[in-house]
């Protein structure tokens, strides 16, 4: 068989048998009330998969060879089940990785996680301290994700990722982040604010400013060893690429499952519009992984639309969907925060009465206190 | 993420018998293959079918040439071979 | 985009003017903190 040097990028692009980085929301129920939150978690939904039907998920996702599964919500710990389906899942083969705001992760937890080499953990965290963090995730919230990491270094759960949602106000802590990640021996992983979720309210006053996007490439740049979930490829504009495949993966290597087995193309497009089937349907998750209307139609080749003149689209490749289509620009415009500021040329266009809003809000109804748990 | 890999050229030796390394699941996709390594969460994509081939066939062939062999024929040998070695450094294969 | 392997020399010579040597086109590694998984 002739060797071809088409690159692996473009072979993503018209899909796979199985997704590489499968996220699944195992509740929409959560003790806090991040104002950015991505999927509007707060109240649990009474549709939620049974045990008994995340179980039957994870033997489809054994079946179809999905080596991990990226668990999250909400806070999954709050799952009374959310042990047993851990446990179920690495037996069957399939590794495990979740991200939690630490509010249930007390030492006995992190000793009984510690023992698996299959469960890998992230605590998320949007501030160096707790003024700056809570702001943003809620009175308390800062401690509980530091007692977390205590836990865990504790019982010598070994690396584990913390995860930061970059924003204007958190940018200038950026050398701090790296200091609590030594400190605790852990991962750091800086990752993109989407305006999805809550952020479609938030998301002007939280992202990044112009200058700021170029002092973070330039930093990551410097620090191939921090993660980014590849979420940064539109800054691949501004010089050479960033590590990772530098392209969305939406419907073609990731998607989402949600708490009520919503399957959507990803977890920043929680909208009917990006909603490819459902778990519960006869098929199952293989079926709309494999013969959705939707993943199929995002595994068409597609052109640079508005980005074709531009000498960096094959950097950026137009970036985020989920970022234009919350800022109301089409799908085959510029990102919102094109490094060149097409974005924001194409923002002005849109009235912000004329964005989609989240077409799925679980959002509490009164705001949480963070009780003080252990 | 990265780990080291810079081991000397010559450690993997065709002339052994090799296998997947068993905490290894691989997958079957149309250019290829997804290799998944549980312990180091590196995860590497086989780029052709005569490579994932290749690698099926090792754990019964006496020798990685002979496995290669079985699959590809005259200057492609080489290739596949070098390919195996990127394979054994990735920790995908290891000896049997 | 490949991490890590490009160090090593192939243990054959690539014979061809390639930017990736022929080997390089069958195996790649990927980074699989990424695609825009939340986690």
């Amino acid at each position: 068989m002739p060797l071809e040097n088409i690159p692996l990028r473009d072979r993503f692009k018209l899909g796979l048998q199985a997704p590489i980085c499968m996220t699944w929301e195992l509740t929409y129920a959560c003790n806090l009330a991040c104002i950015h939150c991505l999927s509007s978690s707060g109240r649990r939904d009474p549709r939620e998969l049974s045990t008994d039907e995340a179980k039957a998920v994870i033997d489809e996702m054994a079946a179809l060879k999905i080596f991990y599964v990226n668990i999250g919500g909400g806070e999954p710990l709050i799952r009374s089940d959310f042990f047993e389906l851990v446990d179920y899942a690495v037996a069957k083969g399939v590794g495990v990785k979740f991200s939690t705001n630490g509010t249930r992760l007390d030492a006995d937890k992190a000793a009984r996680l510690a023992g698996s080499d299959y469960i890998d953990i992230q605590i998320s965290l949007d501030g160096a301290d707790a003024a700056t963090n809570d702001a943003i995730r809620g009175p308390g919230s800062y401690e509980t994700a530091l007692r977390a990491m205590d836990n865990l270094k504790a019982a010598n759960f070994g690396p584990f990722k913390i995860s930061v949602v970059m924003t204007r106000q958190n940018i200038p802590q950026i050398a701090q982040f790296e200091e609590i990640a030594h400190r605790y021996g852990a991962q750091l992983r800086l990752t993109r604010l989407r305006p999805s979720g809550r952020g479609v309210d938030t998301w002007d006053d939280l992202h990044p400013t112009t200058e700021q996007q170029r002092e973070l490439y330039r930093w990551l740049f410097d620090r191939p060893h921090v993660l980014t979930g590849d979420s940064f490829f539109h800054l691949s504009a501004l010089g050479d690429p960033l590590e990772g495949l530098n392209l969305c993966g939406a419907g073609r290597v990731v998607c989402l499952i949600d708490p009520v087995g919503d399957v959507y193309a990803c977890p920043f497009v929680i909208h009917e519009d990006f909603l490819a089937g459902n778990v519960r349907d006869e098929g199952g998750f293989t079926k709309v992984w494999r013969e959705s209307d939707l993943f199929l139609s995002l595994r068409e080749p597609s052109s640079a639309g508005a980005c074709a003149s531009c000498g960096s689209y094959d950097a950026c490749q137009g970036g985020c969907m989920a970022a234009k289509f919350f800022t109301g620009i089409p799908l085959d415009g510029p990102d919102p925060e094109c490094v060149f500021g097409h974005g924001e040329e194409a923002i002005k266009k849109v009235a912000i009465a004329l964005r989609p809003g989240p077409s799925v809000d679980h959002s509490a109804r009164t705001p949480v206190a963070l009780a003080a748990r252990q | 993420m990265s780990r080291s890999t810079e081991r000397q050229v010559g450690e993997f030796d065709p002339s052994r018998q090799w296998r997947l390394d068993p905490q290894v699941a691989l997958r079957d996709e149309e250019f290829g293959a997804l290799a998944y390594h549980y312990g180091t969460r590196r995860l590497v994509f086989l780029k052709s079918r005569d490579l994932v081939e290749i690698v099926r066939k090792l754990a019964t062939a006496p020798s990685a040439t002979d496995a290669v062999a079985a699959v590809v024929s005259g200057e492609q040998q080489a290739t596949y071979e070098a390919a195996l070695s990127r394979l054994a450094i990735s920790e995908i294969i290891s000896a049997a | 985009m490949s991490e890590g392997t490009t160090k090593v020399a192939p243990a054959v010579e690539a014979t061809n003017d390639d930017a990736l040597s022929t080997d390089e086109l069958l195996v790649e590694e990927v980074s699989i903190d990424g695609m825009c998984g939340v986690y």
